[in-house]
């Protein structure tokens, strides 16, 4: 088999799932369409890990095919191609592997929803579409697969379609990301206007010819061109990795099933911005302003989201905000030019992100679909898979030693330390403020689902949709089908970090891939001071981020297991704070009014008074009157008497021959 | 040889085979529906296959025209029947004798009164548009300009909705005024050259006096037509008046008879007006993408809805042509205004199948719950799934997703509007929110959410005739919108030979 397939089965694998499990949902049942996708998902990852075994083994360069030619015009050549170096493999892995483990848990969660196959559907679609965004080696192929999982995306958190919420939430997440999509479609157009090509080869090797073009806008301005471009695709990056102020939709997007909350909207699809930016590094490095605009962006969002992740009921929801406050994290180290912290905290993000999420949808399956955390706690006693796995995924999130995440996320404090960015103060506040932050947020998740007292009542006769906090049945552990995916994704949550953090940050693994001046190159300042993973973890015992974090546990522990009532004295304390933070600082709300409604209601203006008024009403009709007022008074003329008419003609010929004289010569 | 001879006459057999059967399916008679119906499906799609060496023997590597035929039709007047195609009419003849079989299809059940009439008036229809799109002679192109409008009158005045005869005449006056000024234009330039010969006029140099009324005397006519703002009004009451069929068609080919002329006549005819008057259709068109847009989110009639957005897209069509020569002044040169040309004929073919596809849509709700209105549905995913899966396919094409047809000419408008002008680039881009908005937002109001009355509960989903015609053209959103290359290549020796042409002045 020929790399060229090889390759072009890794996407087209699952896309053979989708449609086999979507077109012929009834010929294949519901068995055929878990078979077929899980199927295709698993011989991808397979495939992936072969190329990437190929890549270790040195035995594999960097491969820039041509699948076919898109369109050719105006010069132009448009194409669907594969860039594939260690960047796009290690992308691979992660997406095809999480996916595939999502799939397995699916069997379980999904066990009784009508829309099985649907639903089987859809998720291999989305690795589909996910595979051909991390695999281009264009731009135009980017936007697609970028604009095809927004599409997946959408139909994904609209699943339940009866949901009013959830219809809501998925129109939202497309429109959110369609105002990134304006910005990155204008940065690609931008990226044409420079290069005269869409392919990245060809633009990164002419990047530097570009420093000092500029973009002169009509009205009088003069914008860089590489500022400008860089802007306007990392817009697009913060409608998809949900930065603010574009982060509104993924919260919302929680009330899609929860496989997909862990695939999409935590593990793989919301990273797509991240990937996209490191990918882009040749670009961004050239343009500092750029940089700085992208880690204070990381940073505001990585400290905010975090604290409203704090006062949310909703076991989802934390979760969602925390994915929205590392996500921050992952932009703050592209913004210092520490791309492959980035690329490694996203990595190992998505292991224990997904981990947290399946957990909690264990959880919810346990509970009968009742996510609000107030109704829950002690769980350990009743499902110890999903308890232990849900501290793994814990210590890894805020970073304990020697868990994936501390590896990751010390790696991007120490960089944006070191960094000697504009702004770079700040987003040093940011990222380790946002350490205590995540302690709390993390273990308060764990304590009041898993520990404590138990906030729910089992009553066997309360009927199929019992009130909150009452239970039909005891709540019993997951199925195999759910469990041993947490286990599956467990393991790399502790070790991933240890594991890979040499080569992968300090080995130079992703040098074919991301590009970094050298008097950007914090990482390589890093490199110097690491002496391996195991001295990186016991060091940290003598940093600020450890003591943050533990701090973060202990209040955690104070006052969520311990003393519950002292969260209640602290939110009447401050009540404004709690308000503000409780809703979200307003976005939606003002989103909503300003922007929804306000379009809406422009509409209707527009419609009523310019289009029905003015245009209809006014010209038209009014053009109409004019010729009726005009007949009604020459019809006056046709009298039906001939002297009338000779007069007229008279008269007419008087007048013609009047013009005639005065124009003769 | 034998292809040979028949390439000779093919574009008047595609012509006149639709024009005569038409006799031959009003001679089976009101009372012989099934006969007349399927007389009218054989016609049509023997017109369609016959047509296909349009597409497999139309040589791509040059602009001149092709299939031509050339007779002397009234000597004294020195016009003729004179007929070809190139890459702008090829593309649109087959998209024309596409949709003229699917109409027919669509409308098998939902016809009842005057079956034979109303298949007679489609295959009329279809004749005299394709007319349109290969006369090459000027007057010859006036009479089937003018000609096919009166079919669409009748489909529209007798199975129309209850306001149609407001919406006929309305349609009837914006129309005809329009069509005025392009006639004394006709006229004039036939009193300055002799001829009637289209292409002769675009060699014919004008002062520029002249050539501005001229362009102004175009942009009359087939501004009414595409419809541009603020000549538009017409166009979404006509849509709700006429039945699925007549919308189909009205959407799908007759605008793009607006878009047509722009290029066969405006932009060849008077390019020194055209550049002078850039500015002007440039406003419009941005006007017609973001104010239409807004308007179109405010419906709350499904089939007004698609009509407001088809305006939208149409800018799309008149910017891509007008940008070349913002580019062309900015820059010198013409790179990139292909790119804004070929994607302006790309969205006409693309909005073609999208807008079709949706009446479609909308039809096969009107015909079992007879309304347009978006509040007496709701939920129609939970009763017809087939349904939902074509219709949110098509919305979401008609937001541009990337991979459909929509997509493209698009983003060629786009990046080529870029060269030109930022702030072009910036108010065309708008569209990839606002489509997406009052596609998607329909979408939620109809398809999705749960089951609000009780029509809704008793749907029942597609049958297998409506499947087929959706379905064909949810592949051909597909196939363009994955592989536009050969539909670009139609189009480009005749893009860049328009291109050469319009740069250079034509002023004596």
């Amino acid at each position: 088999m020929s790399l060229q397939t090889t390759l072009l089965l890794i996407p087209l694998l699952p896309l053979g799932g989708a449609v086999l499990a979507g077109l012929f949902r009834n010929q294949v049942g519901r068995v055929g369409s878990h078979t077929v996708t899980i199927l295709g998902v698993g011989l991808s990852f397979a495939l992936s890990a072969w190329i990437l075994m190929q890549q270790i083994n040195g035995t594999l360069e960097t491969v820039n095919i041509s699948v076919y030619t898109w369109m050719i015009s105006d010069g132009i050549r448009f194409q669907v191609g594969f860039l594939i170096d260690h960047l796009t493999t290690l992308m691979m892995c992660v997406v095809t592997f999480v996916s595939l483990m999502v799939h397995i848990y699916t069997i379980g969660y999904m066990r009784d929803d009508p829309g099985y196959q649907r639903f089987f559907s859809y998720i291999a679609l989305f690795t589909f579409s996910m595979l051909m965004l991390v695999m281009s080696n264009n731009f135009m192929q980017l936007f697609f697969g970028w604009e095809a999982v927004g599409l997946v995306s959408y139909l994904l958190i609209g699943f339940w379609f009866n949901k009013e919420s959830a219809i809501k939430a998925n129109l939202k997440a497309f429109l959110v990301n369609r105002v990134g999509d304006f910005g990155f479609l204008l940065g690609i157009a931008a990226v044409l206007l420079t290069f005269d090509t869409l392919d990245y080869a060809e633009v990164f090797a002419q990047a530097g010819t570009a420093v000092d073009q500029t973009l002169s806008v009509p009205g009088g301005m003069e914008w860089n061109m590489l500022t400008f471009i860089c802007v306007c695709l990392f817009i697009g990056a913060m409608g998809k990795s949900a930065q603010a102020p574009l982060h509104v939709w993924l919260p919302d997007s929680m009330e899609g099933p929860t496989p997909i909350s862990a695939l999409i909207h935590a593990a793989t699809m919301v990273t797509a911005g991240i990937f996209m930016v490191a990918r882009m590094s040749p670009l961004f490095e050239l343009s500092d302003a750029a940089l700085s605009f992208v880690m204070l962006t990381g940073a505001v969002t990585a400290l905010s989201m975090g604290l409203i992740g704090i006062v949310q009921n909703d076991v989802k929801r934390v979760i969602a905000y925390s994915t929205l406050s590392q996500l921050g994290y992952m932009t703050v180290a592209l913004g210092v030019s520490a791309y492959s912290a980035a690329i490694f905290h996203l990595m190992t993000h998505a292991f224990f992100k997904a981990l947290l999420f399946l957990g909690a949808g264990s959880v919810i399956i346990a509970m009968h679909h009742e996510q609000d955390m107030r109704y829950m706690g002690g769980l350990r006693k009743y499902m110890p898979v999903t308890w232990l796995t849900a501290w793994v995924g814990t210590l890894a999130l805020v970073g304990f030693p020697f868990f994936a995440g501390f590896y990751s996320k010390d790696a991007i404090i120490e960089a944006v330390a070191d960094s000697h960015r504009w702004g770079s103060s700040v987003a040093y506040f940011a990222v380790v403020a946002g350490v205590l932050i995540t302690a709390i947020y993390s273990f308060r998740l764990l304590y009041l689902t898993f520990h404590g007292k138990e906030r729910f009542e089992v009553i066997h006769d309360s009927g199929d949709h019992p009130p909150s906090g009452q239970l039909a049945h005891a709540p019993k552990e997951s199925p195999l089908v759910v469990t041993i995916p947490l286990i599956l994704l467990a393991i790399p949550s502790v070790v991933i970090g240890w594991m890979t953090i040499e080569p992968v940050l300090f080995g130079g693994w992703l040098e074919d891939s991301i590009f970094v001046l050298d008097k950007n190159n914090v990482l390589a300042e890093l490199g110097e001071h690491f002496h391996g993973a195991t001295a990186m973890a016991l060091h940290s015992v003598n940093t600020l981020p450890f003591w943050l974090m533990i701090t973060g546990l202990a209040l955690a522990t104070l006052i969520y297991l311990i003393r519950p009532s002292i969260a209640d004295t602290v939110r009447n304390r401050v009540p404004f704070l709690y308000r503000l933070l409780d809703n979200k600082y307003y976005f939606d709300e003002f989103y909503q009014k300003f922007f929804a409604h306000g379009s809406v209601r422009l509409g209707r203006i527009l419609w009523h008074k310019a289009d029905a008024g003015f245009i209809d009403n006014g010209m038209v009709n009014g053009s109409a009157r004019v010729v009726e007022w005009v007949a009604a008074r020459v019809r006056r003329w046709q009298t039906g008497f001939l002297y009338d008419y000779a007069f007229a003609m008279i008269i007419g010929l008087i007048g013609i021959l009047a013009v005639w004289v005065m124009m003769a010569p | 040889m034998m292809n040979g001879t028949m390439n000779g006459f093919l574009l008047s057999i595609l012509i006149w085979l639709p024009l005569l059967g038409s006799v031959a399916v009003m001679v089976a008679g009101a009372h012989r529906p099934t006969m007349a119906k399927g007389l009218a499906l054989l016609i049509s799609s023997a017109a369609f296959l016959l047509g296909l060496p349009l597409f497999f023997s139309f040589d791509t590597s040059t602009a001149a025209m092709q299939f031509v035929e050339l007779r002397p039709w009234i000597e004294t007047f020195n016009i003729q029947y004179y007929l070809g195609v190139d890459g702008f009419s090829a593309p649109l003849i087959l998209l024309t004798l596409f949709f003229g079989v699917l109409v027919v299809i669509a409308g098998w059940r939902s016809i009842q009164k005057n079956v034979n009439q109303y298949m007679a008036a489609f295959l009329v229809m279809e004749g005299l548009m394709i007319g349109v799109f290969c006369a090459l002679d000027g007057l010859l192109f006036y009479v089937f300009f003018e000609a096919m409008l009166i079919p669409m009158f009748l489909v529209i005045g007798i199975w129309g909705g209850p306001r149609r005869v407001y919406a006929t005449i309305k349609f009837f006056l914006y129309t005809f005024l329009g069509s005025v000024f392009m006639l004394i234009g006709l006229i004039y330039l036939y009193i300055q050259s002799g001829t009637w010969d289209i292409l002769a006029w675009h060699e014919m140099p004008l002062s520029f006096n002249a050539q501005k009324w001229l362009f102004l005397g175009f942009l009359a006519a087939f501004a009414v037509k595409i419809p541009m703002f603020p000549v538009h009004t017409w166009l979404p009451d006509a849509h709700v008046e006429a039945p699925t069929g007549g919308s189909v068609i009205l959407a799908a080919i007759m605008l793009k008879i607006g878009g047509y002329g722009f290029i066969r006549f405006s932009l060849p005819i008077t390019p020194d007006a055209s550049a002078a008057l850039d500015w002007l259709v440039i406003g419009l068109s941005l006007i017609a993408v973001v104010y239409i847009g807004f308007v179109a989110l405010a419906q709350q009639d499904m089939k007004k809805l698609i009509a407001y957005s088809s305006i939208s897209h149409m800018g799309f069509v008149t910017l891509g042509l007008f940008i070349a020569f913002a580019i062309y002044r900015n820059t010198g040169g013409v790179s990139g205004a292909a790119l804004g040309v070929e994607g302006a004929m790309v969205q006409m073919i693309s909005h073609g199948f999208i807008s079709g596809a949706l009446f479609l849509t909308v039809g096969v709700l009107y015909d079992r719950v007879h309304s347009r209105m978006i509040k007496d549905y709701g939920g129609v995913a939970n009763t017809m799934p087939w349904f939902a899966l074509f219709a949110v396919f098509f919305l979401m094409a008609n937001s541009g997703l990337p991979g459909t047809s929509g997509f493209v000419g698009e983003f060629m408008v786009i990046l080529s509007s870029f060269q030109a002008n930022f702030w072009f680039a910036f108010l065309a881009a708008l569209t990839l929110i606002l489509g997406a908005a009052y596609s998607l937002w329909l979408a939620k109001r109809v398809i999705f959410g749960a089951v609000t009355n009780r029509e809704v509960q008793n749907l029942q989903d597609i049958n297998s005739r409506e499947a087929l015609v959706l379905g064909t053209l949810a592949v051909a959103i597909l196939v363009v919108g994955l592989w536009p290359q050969p539909l670009v290549d139609m189009l480009q020796a005749s893009v860049d030979h328009l291109l050469q042409h319009i740069v250079q002045s034509k002023v004596i």
